[in-house]
């Protein structure tokens, strides 16, 4: 099978990245999901405090997806649900996606263009190397957030949670509503990973406390989990010995982080960021691979889903610009791309990445969203981007937290107006 | 007596540390918002605070046994529990479609609380 595009993932990114792409006169495309429903995470975030941004009215997860959902299904644009995608490789200037799914077996699609949207998924207990035995009552928030929300069953009755991420905090208030007790959130770093507003209104209004700079020692129990032991830590993270404290509880919920899904991309050889986790992309999101795409959790992990949306329909576009580029020429004048002039942007002084991390003039669009995250806490800082050695840009902020995301909006005429330039520079500046 | 309140406006994922001076618990400043639903929020919160409920009631012959609802606007913190227990009393049949009133004037407090998912 021929298609000119394929959208790895039915979630949020896939569903605006098609819907962008079609919308921009894509018609030969489809997206493959591997639930057996569109809409991805959504589904399961059931609490309300999306689509501020793009809708101007606040949403729960489930009505943000359907919005998408309906305009998808609307525009005809073909799915596949229940369908893995078990490998992309190229093909020349193709693409080979394999899918498998119970009605067609395993299908090879050769695709011009492929934008990767496969999300993230969580840190589990494997990854964050906790002592103790294996008793059941162990679970990722997320996994968690499934069981109650989509299937209707609750997984414990006393409810440690370890790390403060955003879907820790959502479910410390949902298991709360369902009844729970939840005795506590311990979060290793000495600032929350979550929102501030969900410290606020899923913690705070149900007097659940948050012990920053504190982690799980130990887990007790064999067949169920009975009890876990939690220890302050030190500016290094290691346990404070003598600070140890044993909470009874039967279940332990982990919200520690989310690592983006790219199995797929590394298999492709798609070049990665060592910081995100995602492939490297530049002004169009588009991977070290010509016509390979990315957005979405799987390209960063993002706080809100608006960013996303917004994120994904650029990629959708841009894959569509792509197309009809390649469309509109003959194969052998496709080496003039190569040799293009392109920007760098530098993440240093407390930005940790950025995305994108080149940018090429010549398909920068007149403003280009850069986002990344900082490293640490800062209070009563700026932003400061640099154009060579030249400030362009210096935004305060009252403050700076790892668990949100930053933005700067760069201006193509900016940037042109400075001739011969390779470098752009965003740091945290501190006075 | 003047004293000082501080509050984390939830209006939108901002979260602004918002300061409310109270004199004999009269509002005199609200500072640190950037936008008025920052004071807004906070009056309500020094008058009357006030949540959107969000959960799930069960629902028959459904692709899936719960469905997900919300109150449709915001209702009395103080009443979040008592609603949730009026909420496992509902048993919804499918199929169900987002805006369906699953309960009409949850609690006496005149909100409705809404389907927020289809399902079939």
């Amino acid at each position: 099978m021929d298609k000119d595009l394929v959208i790895i993932g039915g979630g949020p990114a896939g569903l605006a990245a098609a819907i962008a792409a079609k919308e921009a006169g894509v018609s030969d495309l489809l997206i493959l999901e591997r639930d057996n429903k569109l809409g991805g995470i959504l589904n399961q975030c059931i609490h309300n405090g999306f689509g501020l941004h793009t809708f101007k009215e606040e949403l729960t997860g489930p009505e943000y997806a359907a919005r998408f959902i309906d305009k998808a299904l609307k525009l005809e644009i073909p799915y596949k649900l229940e369908t893995m995608v078990i490998d992309i490789s190229k093909d020349g200037e193709y693409k080979l996606v394999s899918y498998m799914n119970r009605e067609e077996g395993l299908v090879v699609v050769r695709a011009k263009a492929v934008i990767l949207c496969m999300g993230c998924r969580e840190r589990s207990r494997g990854a964050l190397n906790i002592p103790g035995y294996r008793p059941a009552g162990i679970y990722t928030a997320g996994t968690a957030q499934r069981y109650v929300n989509i299937e209707g069953r609750m997984p414990g009755k006393e409810v440690v949670i370890l790390g403060s991420g955003d879907i820790g905090l959502i479910m410390a208030r949902r298991m709360t509503f369902e009844g729970a007790k939840v005795k506590l959130v311990a979060e290793l770093m000495p600032y929350s990973g979550g929102l501030k507003r969900n410290i606020a209104q899923c913690l705070n209004d149900f007097d659940i406390p948050l012990l920053l700079s504190h982690t799980v020692v130990d887990i007790k129990g064999k067949e169920r989990v009975e009890a876990v032991v939690i220890a302050k830590v030190d500016e290094n993270s290691k346990p404070v010995p003598g600070t140890e404290e044993e909470i009874k509880c039967d279940t332990l919920l982990l919200s520690c982080g989310l690592i983006p899904e790219n199995e797929l991309s590394n298999a492709l050889g798609v070049v990665m960021n060592r910081v995100t986790g995602g492939p490297l992309v530049n002004e169009s999101l588009e991977t070290d691979i010509e016509g390979v795409f990315a957005c979405g959790n799987v390209l960063h992990v993002h706080d809100l889903v608006d960013y996303v949306s917004e994120e994904s329909a650029q990629a959708g576009k841009k894959a569509a610009e792509y197309l009809k580029a390649k469309e509109g020429k003959c194969s052998c004048s496709e080496s003039g791309n190569k040799a293009e002039a392109s920007i760098k942007i530098n993440a240093v002084d407390g930005v940790r990445y950025t995305v994108p991390s080149v940018i090429r003039l010549s398909r920068m669009e007149d403003r280009q969203t850069v986002r990344f995250r900082v490293g640490a806490v800062y209070k009563k800082a700026a932003i400061q981007v640099l154009a060579g050695d030249k400030e362009i840009m210096n935004l305060k902020k009252a403050a700076l937290a790892p668990g949100e995301m930053e933005q700067v909006i760069l201006q193509k005429s900016v940037l042109e107006a400075l001739p011969d330039l390779t470098e752009v520079t965003i740091r945290v500046k501190t006075d | 007596m003047t004293e000082t309140k501080e509050f984390t406006c939830i209006r939108c994922p901002l979260g602004c540390n918002v300061v409310a001076t109270l004199d004999d618990g009269k509002i005199v400043s609200i500072t640190g918002n950037t936008c008025p639903r920052g004071a807004e929020y906070v009056t309500n919160e020094l008058t009357d605070p006030r949540r959107i409920v969000t959960s799930l009631v069960k629902v028959t012959g459904g692709e899936r046994s719960v469905v997900p609802v919300k109150t449709k606007t915001d209702i009395p913190k103080g009443k979040i529990f008592e609603c949730l227990e009026e909420l496992k009393k509902v048993t919804v049949s499918a199929p169900v479609t987002i805006g369906d009133v699953v309960l009409a004037n949850v609690c006496d407090t005149g909100v409705d609380i809404v389907a927020t998912a289809n399902i079939e």
